[in-house]
């Protein structure tokens, strides 16, 4: 099935099966593996990218849902080689430990503030519950996205 | 995981993916935002041979205030379900519920009626219009029907649709200032419920329904009942699984689930009654 995807302001046309994940389109056809698969049953988040402006989760998304669609990943956040206020601050408050869930995580965390441009704690607990980090570094993930909400 | 083949057709009406239902008969099924049916055909759980894509018909998204209801598009996601004003104000219980299934990202792709086409007793959306009285609109190739919540859920994953049907809108009474309380208990943030509450009570009267309690979601008749006749709440909540079935699983026995469903329902009728 022909489909256009323009990801990272990249317009991609091509021919899919139907039955291809969008994760796997994103990884194998486009070519950009920023994009983790974790448990590739919804439960993780890894896999979250912006589809029309929104976080998803690609892996229980088909590429043919996505035909005409705008998507963001991971790669797509910084801007003439300079991070995004998020992955910057994902780094300076040691927000990732060994890093698997932390496109997902990012991509979460930027969708979460679009929506909510000024949460509390509580909330970014509460808005990041679709993504798991099994190193368990939580508590500076919160952190990095506090500092993220602070600094724009 | 990568489900089995399939064909693929896009339908940009309601009258257009029947007439394609009707045509592939019961090898198809409806994909909304799929975050129900993709799951399952990742698992192999199910494996049809022609998935009709009713995502993109624009015109079933939508919440209207229809004077003593509220109607709701079928295709209307989770996340507008769950900031809609016009069902904060006439509908709390239901944009609440909405705001715990799965995630945000979940919630920025599920549907109200993909939820509940689905009829999975442990998904929250269809105990909660259960409680609410609600009443399903299904259209077939001979037009529609109104369905009653209470009529519609027939077994596990098993609902009164015929395989040529789509539902296409839910109708949820006003609930008049009603007090509502919505109980999930669960052990991961994300989860399903291991047992759910949807309550709302107006003084004698009450509507109490449960979340994974049995094959369908359960209506909890005996303790509306004992509501009306003045007992009360923790005498009410006691009879909170004389409807339900529950089963054992990893997760919890079925006498756990039994205790849980008191505990819940006696919290969601206290909570109700503020």
């Amino acid at each position: 099935m022909k489909v256009s995807i323009t990801v990272n302001g990249k317009t991609h046309d091509g021919d899919v099966e139907p039955r291809t994940l969008l994760v796997h389109y994103i990884r194998e056809t486009v070519g950009l593996t920023g994009t983790n698969v974790g448990c590739d049953t919804s439960s993780c988040g890894a896999c979250t990218i912006h589809m029309n402006g929104e976080a998803v989760k690609s892996c229980t998304i088909l590429a043919v849902q996505a035909d005409g669609a705008n998507l963001t990943t991971i790669e797509g956040l910084a801007k003439d080689g300079v991070m995004h206020p998020m992955q910057t601050a994902f780094m300076e408050n040691h927000g990732l430990q060994c890093g698997y869930c932390t496109p997902g995580m990012v991509m979460a965390a930027v969708g979460l503030l679009n929506e909510n441009p000024k949460p509390t704690e509580e909330e970014v607990r509460l808005g990041l519950e679709g993504n798991l980090c099994r190193c368990t570094g939580y508590h500076n993930i919160v952190k990095s996205v506090l500092a993220a909400a602070g600094a724009k | 995981m990568i489900p089995a083949a399939f064909d693929y057709k896009r339908a940009s009406s309601a009258a257009e993916a029947i007439s394609l239902i009707s045509q592939y008969g019961s090898d198809a099924k409806f994909l909304a935002g799929g975050h129900s049916l993709l799951p399952l055909m990742k698992l192999r759980l199910a494996q049809p041979a022609m998935l009709i894509d009713i995502g993109r018909v624009k015109d079933l998204s939508y919440i209207k205030d229809a004077g003593n209801h509220i109607a709701i598009g079928a295709l209307t996601r989770h996340m507008d379900v769950e900031t809609s004003k016009v069902l904060h104000e006439h509908a709390p219980l239901l944009s609440h519920a909405a705001g715990h299934v799965g995630d945000s990202q979940v919630r920025h792709r599920g549907t109200i009626g993909g939820s509940i086409a689905h009829a999975d007793p442990a998904s929250d959306l269809p105990a909660t219009t259960l409680a609410l009285g609600a009443t399903y609109v299904v259209q077939g190739p001979k037009g529609q029907r109104e369905i009653a919540a209470t009529k519609f859920y027939k077994g596990f994953l098993e609902s009164d649709l015929a395989a040529d049907e789509m539902l296409i809108e839910i109708r949820v009474p006003k609930m008049q200032g009603a007090g509502w309380s919505f109980q999930k208990f669960n052990r991961r943030a994300q989860d399903w419920a291991i047992v759910g509450v949807a309550a709302w009570r107006r003084k004698g009267e009450a509507g109490v329904a449960l979340v994974n309690m049995g094959s369908t979601p359960i209506l909890a008749t005996s303790v509306a009942s004992a509501i009306a006749k003045g007992a009360s709440i923790s005498d009410a909540a006691a009879l909170a699984s004389n409807e339900a079935d529950p089963q054992s699983d990893l997760n919890a026995s079925t006498d756990y689930r039994k205790h849980l469903a008191s505990v819940l329902v006696r919290r969601a009728l206290e909570a109700a009654s503020k």
